[in-house]
């Protein structure tokens, strides 16, 4: 098959799901007869799959300017949910403008002129000195520690993070070229699916909570039977990969790891801030925060593993 | 027509610039007649609210607002005639005609908008003293309920004095309602009003959970 081919079968392969999953729906919706929420809340979910699928296939369309653009409004979305549920003052205004609108953008365009020396430690290194530098010139101090480390905070895991999955398209991996952008299909389906399988195997088997204090609807039946069977489809998905199918079960089981514990971090977070979702921009998800904390942890993973055992 | 597609343009840019979330903390968006009482610090705080209710709701909600501003322009002028509907206070007239004019569109069926501090505050204060409009007007119409509703954020988007806004999100958080005594004086429910509202603007403090 052409790398062509290969993502034709695959958006097909997405959509014949998300046709079964919203006949699915609509059957369980028509029972119900419109009385239970929780059958409300899942039809709601798989329209935004749709939406999101529609989004993704779109950007692909477009190729790398498409993919770049896509991630940073991620990014730019995510960022403005995180930054608005954080206690700024207004001598953070300047920083956080900066940080909207000069370190976010650059960002992607350094991902763009694929300048790794530089988008790798842009946001770690020169945001995080420059940012509080601006911040103190205003003299208020209260909280200052506190206030700094939340935008910093903000910008690796909406900005930095975010942008190691169109990164990805950057990696010069032999035998591999032109088909990067499948290396982000593989990504964001195999966590994606994982957080989709949580939920479902949650649902049907779920008795044990595993952290009911960060997350209460998480269980252990959940974790091991969502984390295991996207696991497995990850290793089925090793032909539009450089990956042996092995190599694909591993690398799949560690970013679903990393995509669990990452949204046991994001739920700790909206614990400390006392709020549920992130936002409620994607009806029955919440915010885009809350559909994107997965793979926020596990994109840079993903990205350095395969740079460092795949790339020339 | 064209006032539906008014509104529609004005909600979905509302919801663009601000993508304004909203609480329903203290009651639901159901169909009941109210008064609903904001802390106003923007021209741009009616619309947030009026844009935060169902499309149902929304059609049976008034904004109240002084007559001067909305008749500066002829859009505005048809804004506010006929899109929002806005009962229109004669600037410097005396406080039993505003009162009428409100209870007049209270009878009519109509839901209010309503601003107690009467006047924009853009100061460090957190909500100025509440006028006491919205004390006669529950008075008058006693079975009507009071709804607080915080508007959080806009003025960190654009804080006095800087040139730059911040794309935040700007949230809306509706409290519980209230309605007055049988006893109470106008001291005291104003006092009380302008708690429930100051209890809304904790940022976080709407302490939701899962179930």
């Amino acid at each position: 098959m052409t790398t062509h081919e290969q993502t034709l079968a695959l958006f097909a392969g997405i959509g014949g799901l998300l046709v079964i999953a919203s006949l699915v729906g609509f059957v369980l919706a028509r029972r119900a007869r419109g009385e239970s929420p929780g059958i409300a809340n899942l039809n709601a979910r798989i329209k935004a799959w749709w939406v999101m699928v529609a989004l993704i296939a779109v950007a692909f369309v477009f190729g790398k300017t498409g993919v770049i653009v896509l991630f940073a409004l991620a990014s730019f979305l995510a960022l403005r949910e995180f930054l608005t549920l954080m206690r700024t003052r207004r001598g953070d205004h300047i920083a956080i403008a900066g940080a909207f609108f000069i370190v976010l953008p650059a960002q992607y365009v350094l991902i763009g002129i694929d300048w790794y020396g530089l988008y790798s430690i842009f946001i770690p290194v020169y945001a995080f000195l420059v940012m509080p530098i601006v911040a103190a010139l205003r003299a208020d101090t209260k909280n200052f520690l506190t206030r700094i480390a939340e935008v910093q905070w903000g910008l690796m895991v909406c900005v930095f993070c975010v942008s190691h999955v169109p990164a990805l398209m950057t990696l010069d991996i032999p035998g591999y070229d032109g088909r990067q952008l499948l290396l982000i299909a593989f990504l964001v389906l195999v966590v994606q699916s994982s957080d989709v399988l949580q939920y479902v195997w949650g649902k049907l088997f779920g008795r044990h909570k595993i952290a009911p204090l960060l997350s209460p609807s998480k269980t252990v039946e959940g974790f091991v039977g969502g984390v295991l069977s996207a696991s497995v489809l990850g290793a089925a998905l090793w032909w539009i990969t450089p990956f042996s199918p092995l190599h694909a079960f591993g690398i799949a089981l560690l970013i679903n790891l990393m995509g669990f514990f990452g949204g046991l971090v994001m739920s700790a977070i909206k614990r400390d801030l006392g709020v549920k979702d992130w936002g409620h921009m994607i009806e029955g998800h919440g915010g885009m925060l809350d559909r994107l904390d997965s793979v926020i942890f596990a994109a840079p993973i993903f990205f350095h593993v395969v740079r460092f055992w795949w790339t020339a | 027509m064209i006032e539906r597609l008014a509104a529609s343009v004005i909600t979905v840019f509302a919801r663009l610039v601000t993508g304004v979330r909203t609480n329903w903390l203290g009651c639901q968006p159901e169909p009941v007649q109210r008064i609903y009482f904001a802390n106003h610090s923007s021209h741009g705080d009616f619309v947030l609210i009026w844009t935060s209710l169902p499309p149902g709701l929304r059609a049976m909600t008034r904004p109240v607002a002084g007559a001067d501003y909305w008749q500066q322009s002829a859009s505005r002028r048809f804004i506010g005639e006929r899109v929002f509907r806005a009962v229109a206070i004669p600037r410097g007239g005396d406080a039993r005609q505003a009162q009428e004019l409100m209870c007049a569109a209270l009878d009519g069926g109509a839901s209010l908008i309503v601003f107690p501090e009467g006047t924009r505050n853009t100061g460090d204060e957190i909500l100025l003293p509440f006028r006491s409009g919205l004390y006669w007007l529950a008075k008058a119409r006693p079975d009507i309920e009071c709804v607080p509703v915080w508007i959080a954020n806009i003025s960190r988007v654009l804080p006095k004095g800087e040139i730059l806004p911040i794309p935040l999100l700007c949230t809306l958080t509706f409290g519980a309602p209230l309605k007055v005594a049988q006893d109470e004086d106008k001291t005291a429910f104003i006092a009380r009003a302008r708690g429930a509202l100051l209890a809304l603007a904790s940022p976080q403090g709407n302490g939701e959970s899962e179930p």
